[in-house]
C-alpha cells in the first residue's frame, strides 16, 4: 500500500512502475552472431501530442493549427532542426545529441491499430499487441521472450512476489518470469492528477477542496501568484513536483539501465511514465509538456551513462497510446487524437533520421477533420526492432505476438 | 432491488464496515442492518493467530534476545581488550609508538560489543509484522467488516503502544480485547486492565504502596498513571467527578498488579501475576465507596464499579456513535446507546445492535472522514485483495499518521476530522501509489459497478471515465468523497 520523502525502511512499500526479465541468456540466434541485445521499452500514459514533441516545421499548415502554441525553428525557444521538415521540441537536448549522433530516430504519424479515444483501451491495444480491446492478460513483449529460444531461465536473486498486486506493466505481462525492482523514490501524485482530483473535489467537497489547494500552494512554494491558474502559461512557473518527476524518470531509467548492463542480468525490459493527458495549458514549449518531455529527455541521458558498453546493443522504444487532436483546443491543451510519435533510441540503432509519410495537415489530410492521420501502423515499427534486434522471425511476430498482422510487415533498416 | 436498499447497503459497509468488496453490496443489499447484526453473533477469533506467541512467550522471547546480546556484548568487549592490550605489548617490545593501550583497548571492546550485539537479531519486530498481517487480512477477508470495526474501535479506546511494548501489541488485541469486544464491557475492562502489556505500558509493573513489603525501604512508590488514565480514558470520562485523592487511592488499590519476570521462570514469564509485597494493605476509598478486599479483589471490584457508573455509560456510547456516525452525534442516538448500556450491564453487542438500529444512523449524510487505517483496509478491498504485506502496509498507515498499534498517547487515536484532513495531499501520494499496483490486476470501471454498487456521484464517474490511465482513475475514486467519507 505504499507512501514523498521516507526512510529506508519504507523502501519495502515504494513499487515503481517498472518491470524486467528474469532472463540471462542473449536470444540463440543473437548470441550465435556474437550479439547481446537489450530493448527497453517505456510506455508514456495518458497519449503524447506527437506534434508538441516533434513538429513539422516545413508544413504550411502547421503554424495556422496550433498558432501561438506552434514550434518553431525560429520562435523564442528554437525547436531543434532534424531535417528540412521536421524539429524537435528544444526541452529534449539530449535526444537531439544522440539524433545527431545517428544514436536515435523519430517515427511520425505512427499509431496503433486502435481508433477509439479511450486511455484504457489504448493502452491495452499497444501494450497486448491485440488489434482489438478487450480482455488480456498479456504483452507482446513478454510473448517474444517465450517465443524466442533460450539456453534456460535463471532466476536471479531479487524476483520475488510481490505483497500487493502486480506492478508490471501489460507489455512485459505473461507466462515468462517478471522481475520487478523498487525505485528509491515515491512518484507523487502528478501535478494533472491533483488537478483533476482538485476539480473534483470543487464539485462534491468543499472541505476537502480547500486543503489540496493548500497542499498544492505549499508545493509550489517560491511559484508566483497566479500559479494555481490552471490556464498560466508563465514560462517562469515551473509546476510543483516536476523536479521530483524529473528525478523520478532519471532514478526509473537508470535503474533500468544498470540492470540490462549486467552480464547476467535481464536484456528485456519496460516502464511507464505517467503524465501525458494535457487537456488545459498544454504548455508544449515552456509549460507542461516541455517539462515532461525535459523529463523524459533526462531518462534517456540515464539509461545512455547507466548503460556502459552495453549501450551499443541497446534500443530504447518509447510508445504512447495514440495522439493528440491537430489543433489546439478552447484551454490551449489538446484533445484525444490518433496519429503521433515514437522515439527510438541507442547505440544499436541506424538512427538520425525522421521515419514518416507525411499524410499533411490540411482539414481534407487530417483522420477525422480533427487528428494527424496515423500513417505507419506502429506494429511495423514494433516487429521490425524484434525482428532485426532480437532476432525473432516474421511467423511468429505475425501471429503470438502481434496476432493478426500478417499484412504488416516489419520496418527494415532501423537497427544495425 | 430498490435503490434505498441497495444505498442502506452501500452505507452499511463504508459507515458500519470496513468498505465495499466486490460483489458485497447485492450479498447484503436484502437486508443491510440485518446482515450487520447477523456479523456480530459470529466469533471473533482468528483462525490465521494460531501458530503467533502469546504475550507473554513473545516477551519472552525478547526478553530472551535481550539477555543474549548484553552477554555477547560484554564476551566480545572483553576479547578484544586482551588482544588489544597483548597487541600494545608485543609494540612495545618491538620498540613501537608509545603506547594508549587503555583507550584503544576501551575503543575496540566498544566497537566488538556493538558488532556482537548487533549480531543478535531482535525477534520483536518480525512478531509485530506477524501480528499486523493477521489483523489487517482478517479486515480484508471479513464479508462486512463491523465486528472487526468494534474489535478496532475497542483497541484504540483501550490502547497500549508498541513504542513501549512492541512484543505483546498485537497478542495484547487478540488476548484481551477481540473476546470481549462483543461481550460484557466488564470483562472487557478487567481483561485489559490486567494484561501485562497494560499493566507495561502504562508504568504499573513497579507500583508499590508507601507501606508495602517493597515499599517501606524503598524511595520509589506509587505510579498514579494506570489508574488516572483508567478513569480519564476508559471508564469514566475526563471530568465526571472524581478527584485527585481517588486517583491516588486507585493507585494504591492497583499495587501489585504486575507480570512474572521472564528471567526467573521460563514457563509463566511475561504472564499477570499478583505480587503482595507491592501491594498497599489495608481497605481503600474510591468515589466515596470503601474497599476492603484482599489482594487482586480489590481493584477487581473497583473495575466492577467503574464498568457500572453512569458516566461510563455515557462516555462509551458518545465514543462510539462519534466513531461510527458523525463527530457531533446526534444526542438522542447517544442516548439510545448510553440507555441500552445502562439497562443491559454493558452489554456490548447490545449497545452495537442499538446503534444500527437507530434511524439516526442510517439518515445522516456521510461526514466522517475515514482514518488513514480504515481508508487503507478499504482501498485493498476494493481490488479484491486479501493478502497483504505487512511491512508495506504499516510503512503506509505511518506515513498517514496513524502507525498500527502506536498512538501519540494512551488516548488513543483521535477520531474527528480536524485531526485528519490535513493528511489529504499524502493520502493522495500513496492512493497513486497503490493504484499503480493495482492497476495491473483492477479496473475503475469494474470497481465502479461490482464494488461501489454504482452509488457513486456523477462527477467521481465522469472524472475517472476521463482519466488518462487506469492508475490515474483508480487513484481518483480512491480519494473522491464517496470513497473517504462515511
Amino acid at each position: 500500500m505504499s507512501f514523498a520523502n521516507h526512510l529506508p525502511t519504507r523502501r519495502e512499500m515504494l513499487i515503481g512502475s517498472g518491470a524486467l526479465f528474469a532472463w540471462t541468456q542473449m536470444p540463440k540466434i543473437a548470441r550465435a552472431e556474437g550479439r547481446d541485445p537489450r530493448l527497453l521499452v517505456i510506455i508514456l500514459r495518458g497519449a503524447l501530442d506527437g506534434l508538441g514533441a516533434v513538429a513539422p516545421v516545413g508544413d504550411p499548415d502547421w503554424v495556422g493549427l496550433r498558432g501561438e502554441s506552434a514550434l518553431l525553428l525560429d520562435g523564442k525557444t528554437p525547436a531543434l532542426p532534424l531535417d528540412s521538415f521536421f524539429a524537435l521540441n528544444p526541452a529534449m537536448p539530449n535526444l537531439y545529441r544522440l539524433y545527431k549522433k545517428q544514436q536515435a530516430l523519430v517515427v511520425h504519424g505512427t499509431a496503433t491499430p486502435y481508433r477509439e479515444r479511450s486511455h484504457f483501451d489504448g493502452q491495452d491495444v499497444l501494450e497486448s499487441g491485440i488489434s482489438k480491446p478487450g480482455a488480456v492478460s498479456t504483452g507482446w513483449l513478454n510473448r517474444a521472450l517465450v517465443a524466442m529460444e533460450s539456453g534456460g531461465r535463471v532466476d536471479p536473486a531479487g524476483s520475488r512476489v510481490l505483497g500487493v498486486g502486480a506492478v508490471t506493466p501489460l507489455v512485459v505481462r505473461g507466462a515468462a518470469p517478471v522481475m520487478s525492482w523498487v525505485p528509491q523514490k515515491l512518484l507523487p501524485a502528478s501535478a494533472d492528477t491533483q488537478g483533476r482530483l482538485l476539480d473534483l473535489y470543487q464539485h462534491t467537497d468543499p472541505k476537502l477542496a480547500v486543503v489540496l489547494q493548500a497542499r498544492m500552494r505549499l508545493a509550489a512554494l517560491g511559484g508566483l501568484p497566479g500559479m494555481s491558474d490552471p490556464m498560466s502559461e508563465d514560462p517562469t512557473f515551473a509546476p510543483p513536483g516536476i523536479a521530483r518527476v524529473r528525478a523520478y524518470f532519471a532514478e526509473a531509467a537508470a535503474t533500468a539501465a544498470r540492470y540490462l548492463a549486467r552480464p547476467d542480468g535481464p536484456r528485456v525490459g519496460a516502464m511507464g511514465f505517467v503524465g501525458w493527458d494535457t487537456h488545459i495549458a498544454e504548455g508544449a514549449i515552456t509549460g507542461q509538456l516541455a517539462n515532461l518531455l525535459g523529463a523524459l529527455d533526462g531518462a534517456f541521458a540515464a539509461v545512455e551513462t547507466n548503460m556502459g558498453e552495453a549501450w551499443n546493443e541497446t534500443v530504447v522504444a518509447v510508445v504512447t497510446e495514440f495522439g493528440r487532436t491537430a489543433r489546439i483546443n478552447g484551454t490551449n491543451g489538446t484533445d484525444h487524437g490518433t496519429g503521433t510519435v515514437a522515439f527510438l533510441a541507442g547505440g544499436a540503432l541506424r538512427g538520425g533520421r525522421v521515419v514518416a509519410d507525411w499524410p499533411g495537415l490540411k482539414p481534407g489530410q487530417l483522420f477525422e477533420d480533427r487528428d494527424l492521420k496515423p500513417t505507419i501502423d506502429l506494429r511495423a515499427v514494433l516487429k521490425g526492432i524484434l525482428k532485426d534486434h532480437l532476432r525473432l522471425e516474421d511467423r511468429v511476430l505475425a501471429s503470438a505476438i502481434f496476432p493478426d498482422s500478417a499484412d504488416v510487415k516489419p520496418m527494415t533498416g532501423l537497427v544495425g | 432491488m430498490s435503490s434505498s436498499a441497495k444505498g442502506d447497503a452501500v452505507l452499511a459497509l463504508h459507515r458500519f464496515g470496513m468498505g465495499p468488496r466486490p460483489g458485497s453490496i447485492a450479498a447484503i443489499a436484502s437486508d443491510p442492518r440485518g446482515a450487520l447484526i447477523a456479523e456480530l453473533d459470529r466469533p471473533l477469533t482468528l483462525a490465521a493467530a494460531e501458530g503467533l506467541p502469546s504475550s507473554a512467550k513473545a516477551y519472552r522471547t525478547v526478553a530472551d534476545a535481550n539477555a543474549r546480546r548484553t552477554a555477547k556484548a560484554k564476551q566480545a568487549q572483553q576479547q578484544a581488550k586482551k588482544q588489544q592490550v597483548a597487541t600494545a605489548g608485543t609494540a612495545m617490545v618491538e620498540g613501537a609508538s608509545e603506547p594508549q593501550s587503555d583507550k584503544q583497548a576501551q575503543d575496540a571492546g566498544d566497537m566488538a560489543a556493538k558488532k556482537a550485539a548487533d549480531a543478535v537479531p531482535d525477534p520483536g519486530r518480525p512478531i509485530y509484522l506477524q501480528e499486523a498481517k493477521v489483523r489487517i487480512e482478517a479486515a480484508l477477508n471479513a464479508e462486512i467488516g463491523f465486528a472487526e470495526r468494534l474489535v478496532w474501535f475497542w483497541s484504540n479506546h483501550f490502547c497500549i503502544s508498541a513504542n513501549r511494548i512492541q512484543s505483546m501489541s498485537g497478542a495484547y488485541e487478540r488476548e484481551s480485547i477481540r473476546p470481549n469486544a462483543l461481550g460484557l464491557f466488564v470483562d472487557l475492562l478487567q481483561a485489559v486492565e490486567m494484561h501485562p502489556a497494560m499493566l507495561f505500558y502504562l508504568d504499573n509493573l513497579a507500583s508499590m504502596g508507601a507501606n508495602s513489603i517493597a515499599g517501606i525501604n524503598r524511595s520509589r512508590g506509587l505510579n498514579e498513571n494506570l489508574a488516572r488514565e483508567t478513569l480519564e480514558l476508559h471508564t469514566l470520562g475526563v471530568r465526571t467527578g472524581y478527584t485527585q485523592d481517588d486517583v491516588i487511592s486507585f493507585s494504591n488499590v492497583l499495587t501489585g498488579w504486575t507480570l512474572v519476570p521472564p528471567g526467573d521462570n521460563p514457563e509463566h514469564g511475561g504472564e499477570f501475576t499478583f505480587n503482595p509485597r507491592l501491594h498497599e494493605p489495608g481497605g481503600q476509598t474510591v468515589l466515596g465507596k470503601l474497599y476492603d478486599q484482599e489482594g487482586v479483589e480489590q481493584g477487581r471490584a473497583v473495575l466492577r464499579d467503574l464498568a457500572a457508573h453512569p458516566a461510563t455509560a455515557t462516555h462509551v456510547a458518545n465514543k462510539l456513535a462519534c466513531h461510527f456516525i458523525a463527530d457531533t452525534p446526534p444526542p438522542a442516538l447517544v442516548e439510545l446507546m448510553a440507555r441500552t448500556f445502562r439497562d443491559t450491564e454493558g452489554n456490548l453487542k447490545e449497545v452495537a445492535k442499538a446503534m444500527v438500529s437507530s434511524e439516526d444512523s442510517w439518515s445522516l449524510p456521510a461526514t466522517k472522514l475515514k482514518r488513514p487505517s480504515e481508508w487503507g483496509v478499504a482501498m485493498v478491498r476494493s481490488t479484491g485483495i486479501t493478502q497483504i504485506d505487512p511491512t508495506r502496509f504499516t510503512a503506509g498507515q505511518e506515513l498517514l499518521g496513524e502507525p498500527l498499534w502506536r498512538p501519540p498517547s494512551p488516548k488513543g487515536y483521535p477520531d474527528d476530522e480536524a485531526s485528519w484532513i490535513d493528511g489529504i495531499g499524502r493520502r493522495l501520494d500513496i492512493a497513486n501509489n497503490f493504484a499503480e499496483r493495482a492497476a495491473a490486476t483492477a479496473d475503475p470501471h469494474d470497481i465502479i459497478e461490482n464494488v461501489m454498487g454504482s452509488s457513486i456521484s456523477p462527477e467521481v464517474r465522469q472524472a475517472v471515465d476521463r482519466a488518462e490511465s487506469r492508475q490515474q482513475a483508480l487513484a481518483l475514486l480512491f480519494m473522491s468523497a464517496d470513497f473517504q467519507r462515511r
